[in-house]
């Protein structure tokens, strides 16, 4: 297949020398005087786009349409016209999609997993082809993320799919896997969010809690500067403060980070928001204060912690002082 | 840093549509979205006189279908994206009373879904994006009662995530680009309560980096781009000031091309009308000297959003 492809790119025929092209007459764009051509291939672009624009004119959905709109995609992928026009031939020959699918691995491979175009049409046909694309879609989307793991349409395209074809047996050891090669992509914490609140399978948020929370602390201690972790941590107590705050696992992680890193911002800023539902400050978290000269005297612990964090992430010290300013009356 | 080179940024803008390279060919299919990028940049610059307004005015209505909506040019299919860029850029030449709003209404009530969620054009793609389109054109033609404006909102409320963003669709990663859609349509349709502003706010500005630059989501590459998403969603949610505004100035200047204007995605990269725009519009949410105000939910200068909505001079959104 990439032979072929490589053959085309050699030797590739003016459309206007084609026999089977000889009945059209192209249509150029009318924007404007005759333009000054810098590149090489403009030509041959040009020649393409004329030739599309006439068989779109004239509606024609034909074997040889459906080859033009593959050159064109090839020429410019972002193109959504040629998209469009492409499903409405392929809807009128009622292709073969399993075909198309290759179509799309090929465009873009070529072209760039980051465009819109080709992540739409991709879904079209997927939601055409049904259940039998379930693994087909899943794959790809592997695929992709592992060029680019944050690919945004490739998580967009596989929540669809798992949501609209189903697959979500192993997506939880999926995210552990990616989350394991990098433990910094946020992509894959969010995916796993998503997995824990909507897969059939796992009994939802409430029944994955105490070994989401292991898995979280786990990753924060090994690495505290990952902001993912911490506000996942957060998102598994969404809307519940007091069982957060009762929760020993949080305040642990917390004071253990601070013990090794005692300027970690975004434990300094979970100790905050602990100490704002309500938590009572430890023996533990009395040391770690007294470090940075805190007597527990004459101020509250989290007007002190939001005085640190302003001096150790002077780029949102507007923010921290604004915490510092509403703090609620009856905390510590 | 330097200064905001205002008249090369103008001879670049004035530049692109005079240009035939292959670069101007590939992105043929959505000039329209360049053309309302580089029209709002000249006017924040007041520099809207380089152009002709009834060039670009006829050359907009060419691009308007049967159906309603525009397409990115001659010749293309309508889509919901360049049916907005289309509004906003005659809402900017006070040229509304061109087109039949009624018609354009029509086009994008019928890409609402059930679920209150649009569609980008007949092939059903679903996406935030389209749902901030909807609402603020709609608004902009005074016809926001065209749609089902609750369910509107609702479907945007549902992308919301446990860390105060927004996605494309419900569970979708937050991402500012998507953020900045989800906020404007809910300021826009006033149901800004369904954003938590300390959370999402925190977030948001967490996205700042040492260069000053804001990202996209956590652990990418600041852009000027994504700085004005951020910018923008900071402004509507009135928590511009958790950031360090003067370190984003600087980081926004120090992405122009000081020889031939335009302004790229980061420091020495290629310039782009898209980045120029953004980079021009981020300037002018944080008051550079010079810069008319923008209001940052329609992305359309103050004094035309006054005109419009309002139809009379306001105060700062809260
Ligand atoms: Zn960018």
């Amino acid at each position: 297949m990439s032979s072929s492809e490589d053959d085309e790119e050699e030797v590739r025929v003016p459309l206007s020398q084609r026999q089977e092209w000889s009945d059209v007459e192209p249509i150029p764009q009318d924007d404007g005087p005759d333009p000054v051509v810098s590149i090489a291939y403009t030509d041959e672009f040009r020649e393409t786009m004329d030739y599309f624009r006439a068989v779109f004119a004239a509606d024609e959905r034909s074997t040889r349409a459906l080859e033009l709109t593959a050159e064109v995609i090839d020429l410019n992928a972002g193109n959504y016209t040629v998209w469009h026009f492409r499903r409405l031939i392929l809807e009128s020959l009622q292709s073969d999609l399993q075909e198309e699918i290759k179509f799309i691995e090929l465009v873009a491979n070529k072209a760039t997993y980051k465009n819109y175009q080709i992540w739409h049409h991709r879904r079209w046909v997927a939601e055409k082809l049904g259940t039998i694309a379930t693994t087909s879609e899943l794959q790809f989307t592997q695929k992709v993320l592992c060029l680019d793991a944050k690919n945004y349409h490739a998580w967009s395209h596989r929540q669809w799919a798992l949501q609209a074809l189903g697959g979500w047996e192993n997506e939880l050891e999926y995210c552990r896997e990616l989350l394991e090669v990098d433990i910094f992509n946020n992509s894959a914490w969010n995916q796993r969010y998503f997995v824990i609140t909507k897969s059939p399978f796992l009994g939802g948020l409430q029944a994955m809690r105490d070994s989401e929370v292991s898995f979280c602390t786990n990753a924060i201690t090994k690495n505290p500067d990952n902001e993912s972790p911490w506000r996942y941590l957060r998102g598994l107590y969404k809307g519940n403060n007091e069982a957060f705050v009762n929760d020993p696992a949080i305040s642990k992680v917390c004071i253990c980070v601070l013990e090794k890193n005692r300027n970690c911002v975004f434990a300094l800023s979970l100790l905050l928001d602990l100490l704002c539902y309500g938590f009572q400050p430890t023996p533990d978290l009395n040391r770690i204060l007294s470090t940075w000269g805190f007597s527990g005297s004459d101020q509250k612990y989290a007007n002190f912690v939001c005085l640190i964090l302003e001096k150790v992430d002077p780029m949102r010290a507007r923010y921290w002082i604004w915490r510092r300013d509403s703090l609620p009356s009856h905390i510590c | 840093m330097g200064e905001l080179e205002i008249e090369k940024h103008t001879q670049f803008i004035t530049s692109i549509e005079k240009k035939k390279d292959f670069d101007s060919m590939v992105m043929e299919h959505l000039r329209m979205s360049g053309a309302y990028w580089g029209l709002t940049a000249l006017d924040l610059m007041g520099k809207l006189d380089a152009v002709d307004r009834e060039e670009v005015v006829s050359w907009v209505l060419q691009c308007q279908h049967d159906r309603g909506g525009f397409s990115g040019n001659i010749g293309h299919d309508p889509h919901i994206l360049y049916t907005l860029s289309a509004v906003q850029i005659l809402a900017l030449l006070d040229k509304l009373d061109a087109i039949d709003a009624d018609k354009i209404s029509a086009y994008i009530e019928g890409l609402q879904q059930e679920d209150g969620s649009f569609a980008g054009d007949e092939w059903g793609e679903i996406d935030t994006r389209f749902s901030y389109c909807a609402v603020c054109c709609l608004s902009i033609l005074r016809r926001l009662d065209k749609i089902d404006v609750g369910k509107a909102i609702s479907y945007v409320a549902s992308c919301k995530n446990f860390d105060g963003g927004f996605g494309c669709t419900p569970g979708g990663e937050s991402h500012s680009g998507q953020i900045f859609c989800c906020v404007s349509a809910l300021a826009i349709s006033g149901a800004l309560t369904h954003v938590d502003r300390d959370l999402l706010g925190w977030w948001l500005c967490e996205r700042q980096v040492k260069s000053g630059g804001l990202n996209g989501r956590p652990e990418k590459l600041a852009d000027v781009c994504y700085s004005w998403w951020v910018l923008s969603s900071l402004t509507i949610i009135d928590r511009v000031h958790w950031i360090d505004k003067e370190k984003l100035k600087t980081f926004i200047l120090d992405c122009q091309d000081k020889e031939h204007g335009g302004i790229s995605d980061r420091p020495d990269d290629a310039v782009d009308v898209f980045h120029t725009f953004f980079g021009i519009a981020g300037l002018s949410l944080l008051e550079y000297p010079g810069l008319k105000p923008l209001d940052p939910a329609y992305a359309l200068p103050v004094h035309v959003v006054d005109r419009l909505i309002f139809g009379q001079p306001h105060k700062q959104q809260p």
